[in-house]
């Protein structure tokens, strides 16, 4: 593991570096949420380093609070799905031992996949998935402790526009793939099929809902 | 007790969703056809998760100020600006906006 990194480019480290940044922002917001709902530090804590997944950690601090625990499990792991497609796009860049599969797969989140899927040759998608999953867990754990500490001062992400700032990072990694036609094709049906679903389906099933898509654009049917 | 066992259950059941798509790669032994799909299947699914994170909110539309902000993040993008311009750029849009009172 401590070979890969001689392959790790330069620009693309500062790109990963730019994303733990908001990425820390957000984990301090979510400390501070999960406070401020009730949760006790601990909790907070332990679900950053345990879950490592912040679109569901934010779903079950919200389902908590609300009362309702079930809600929180069925919600989080509706929305953390996607990990398992993911991971199979993924293994490669993982490893093959398994040492480095289990702990690699606990940093298999958007942002690693999408920054090793963005390159072409094994050992730089290797590096940079470790780099992008090593440098996000130590920030949004960072971030959440801190989020802890502060409380309220710690603010809201929305103000600095860190909303904006996860698509549009996402968007920019995806978009030399999208280059390839019957890429474009499946990623613009299944991104529109999961927007229009949203309304409907519960957090976490309009994205899955996406991989239709793939089916709609390609017409593979066996 | 129920806090620590939602964790619990939650972080067990993300790790084996993670786990399983790791490890089933080898194990399954896919057609070449599906093989050539997984990549497009993975971007496909980031396409999706960023347009439901730029465009939705909690199941409603997101307003005018992060869709924004995305938009001038994927403009540079298209234009080969770097990454971190991309991201500062959608960031700061999305919050000056805000700041002038646009949702």
């Amino acid at each position: 593991m401590r070979t890969a990194w001689r392959t790790l480019d330069p620009t693309v480290a500062r790109n990963v570096v730019t994303i733990a940044a908001a990425a820390l922002v957000v984990g301090l917001s979510f400390g501070a949420i999960a406070v401020a709902s009730g949760l006790p530090a601990w909790a907070a804590i332990t679900m950053s380093l345990l879950v490592f997944a912040g679109g569901s950690q934010f779903m079950a601090v919200g389902m908590l609070a609300a009362g309702n625990p079930f809600a929180a499990v069925l919600g989080g792991l509706l929305l953390n799905a996607r990990h398992l497609p993911f991971g199979l796009a993924v293994a490669d860049a993982v490893g093959r031992s398994r040492a480095e599969r289990l702990v690699g797969s606990h940093l298999l989140i958007d942002e690693s996949a999408a920054f090793a899927m963005a390159e072409e040759s094994p050992a730089e998608r290797r590096s940079v998935y470790w780099f992008t999953g090593g440098l996000l867990f130590l920030s949004w754990n960072t971030g959440t402790v801190l989020g802890v500490l502060l409380g309220s001062a710690a603010g809201d992400p929305a103000t600095l526009g860190l909303d904006a700032a996860f698509p549009a990072g996402l968007l920019a990694l995806i978009l030399p793939s999208l280059r390839d036609p019957a890429t474009r094709r499946a990623a613009i049906a299944g991104a529109a099929l999961a927007v229009l679903a949203t309304p409907f389906l519960p957090a976490g099933l309009p994205v899955l809902l996406a991989l239709l898509g793939v089916v709609l654009a390609l017409g593979v049917t066996s | 007790m129920t806090l620590l066992i939602v964790i619990l259950v939650l972080a067990a059941g993300t790790y084996g969703f993670r786990y399983a798509g790791v490890t089933l790669r080898d194990r399954l032994t896919l057609p070449p056809a599906v093989q050539r799909l997984l990549p497009i299947a993975a971007v496909t699914l980031l396409a999706a998760l960023a347009a439901t994170a730029a465009l939705t909110d909690a199941g409603g539309a997101a307003g005018i100020a992060r869709p924004a902000g995305v938009l001038v993040g994927v403009v540079l993008a298209g234009r080969k600006a770097p990454f971190v311009v991309v991201v500062v750029a959608a960031a700061a849009t999305a919050a000056g906006l805000r700041l002038l009172g646009v949702p």
